[in-house]
């Protein structure tokens, strides 16, 4: 922070010079989120106003509300959190990285502004941000993380966003998954789908940021970023467990959804470099939200625990290097 | 002999998982293919599992690292492919872990094992236990 209290960006501008990359992890990234844009005009969320009606009243007041927590954090993280960490930038390149992650943040809370646009009433969607605003614990998330990103550490500020990118999202993005997992509101699941492809990029990346940052600390200090780590992530996994309350309670889903947010909350941690927390069982997403997220995790990937009787002696087949050029 | 080769990007997320499986403890040797173009070049003698991470991606296309590519387009490294695991995260939506699919069918090889990221304890205890048993089996098909 300045004298004035406001953030500081840079100390001083050097020009960028993408032929020397000293972090080659920097230009791989790049070049996958600026290959990874999109703007939601591109997708036809007008097509889910029929499904939108077969929803009940509390369905719609939900969906609303789920989203319009979403775009609460989507701003955060794109108007102050992915902002709060260029000063922290080790090179320039790190620097436009994290400008492209504010960019396609801000697009992301502009995504749900386009969902409610098309869907809903002006009056519905009113209401919903005032629930928002009022709702104990989504302040409370929102506050946590703002916390750090205003404070000293730089590490620190890097948990918190990876904790956020790889986890708070995920009371949300359940919803949007279980309609669609029941053919319903399929292309604003289709939206969420580009955003949640997004947030993996952005959590892999910072996450990875912090474990270079940790390198160059001594073992003390790593230890107790470690501890500090699952401290915050234990505040914020009760607090979002509170949350989740207040949104499914009513529709009878919240167990389902704890199991979304541990099995994130797992993720989170591997994208610090730390082991999962939760064990398997306390994380066994229901298949068809697994399959509503990703088509292929569904399928049986694990040869090892077949009976091996379908198995395969390996044989290369014959190839040309053309082939290979994938 | 038998043993595995994977490929790990300056995340080390690969590398930490073939660690953590203590292979050397199962009589298998590792080895790892090299991040940069300058690096030399891996060239393998024995019958191997490959183990990859997806680039992940909206598409299909630079999924498999190039640095993977370059070491199957050796056709006597492809020769001694025996299977492949690859690793992924579910939020890439239908090219999760699709490295693993690309290998599996360019190579005609079993896609043995997928997980995300690190791998939890539960995948490593998978893996491991399902890699013994793999070898064991392979070691009696005659040449």
């Amino acid at each position: 922070m300045s004298p004035t209290g406001k953030l500081k960006l840079i100390d001083r501008v050097q020009a960028i010079n993408w032929n020397r990359v000293p972090d080659e992890k920097d230009a791989e990234v790049w070049d996958r989120l600026t290959g990874n844009f999109w703007l939601p005009e591109k997708v036809p969320v007008s097509n889910d106003i029929p499904s939108w009606h077969t929803l009940t009243e509390e369905e719609k007041t939900l969906t609303m509300r789920v989203f319009t927590g979403l775009t609460l954090l989507d701003t955060i993280q794109g108007t102050v959190g992915a902002v709060s960490l260029i000063p922290d930038a080790i090179t320039p390149h790190e620097e436009a990285v994290y400008t492209n992650i504010a960019f396609m943040e801000s697009v992301h809370a502009k995504s749900y502004s386009s969902i409610f646009s098309t869907l809903c009433s002006t009056q519905d969607i009113d209401e919903a941000f005032r629930w928002s605003e009022e709702n104990e614990n989504l302040q409370r998330k929102a506050e946590i993380v703002m916390k750090y990103y205003k404070g000293d550490s730089p590490l620190k500020r890097k948990v918190a966003s990876t904790l956020l990118e790889s986890f708070l999202f995920y009371s949300g993005f359940y919803l949007p998954m279980y309609w669609s997992s029941r053919a319903k509101l399929t292309n604003t699941a289709d939206v969420i789908r580009l955003i949640i492809r997004d947030e993996a990029v952005h959590g892999y990346y910072i996450g990875y940021k912090y474990q270079k940052g940790l390198e160059k600390l001594s073992e003390a200090e790593r230890d107790e970023l470690k501890g500090y780590t699952f401290e915050l992530l234990f505040e914020l996994y009760d607090n979002e467990v509170q949350y989740t309350e207040d949104l499914y309670d009513g529709v009878g889903l919240t167990e389902d959804v704890k199991k979304f947010l541990r099995y994130n909350a797992n993720k989170a941690l591997m994208n610090l470099g730390y082991e999962a927390l939760f064990p398997k069982d306390e994380t066994d997403v229901n298949p068809a939200i697994l399959s509503a997220l990703s088509p292929n995790a569904d399928e049986n990937h694990d040869f090892f625990s077949g009976s091996g009787s379908s198995y395969v002696i390996g044989k290369a087949v014959h190839t040309e290097d053309d082939d290979w050029d994938f | 002999m038998a043993s595995v080769v994977y490929f790990s990007s300056a995340s080390e997320n690969t590398h930490r998982f073939v660690e953590r499986l203590r292979l050397a403890d199962l009589g298998l040797s590792v080895h790892r293919i090299p991040l940069r173009p300058t690096d030399e070049h891996l060239r393998v003698e024995e019958p191997y599992v490959l183990v990859v991470p997806t680039y992940g991606s909206g598409s299909e296309g630079g999924a498999v690292p190039r640095q993977v590519v370059k070491f199957l387009n050796d056709a006597h490294n492809r020769s001694l492919i025996r299977g492949v695991i690859a690793a992924g995260n579910t939020n890439f939506g239908s090219t999760y872990c699709v490295a693993g699919d690309i290998i599996a069918a360019k190579c005609d090889v079993p896609y043995l094992y997928a997980f995300e990221l690190l791998g939890t304890a539960e995948d490593v205890r998978r893996v491991r236990d399902g890699m013994g048993r793999f070898w064991q089996r392979q070691s009696r098909i005659p040449a």
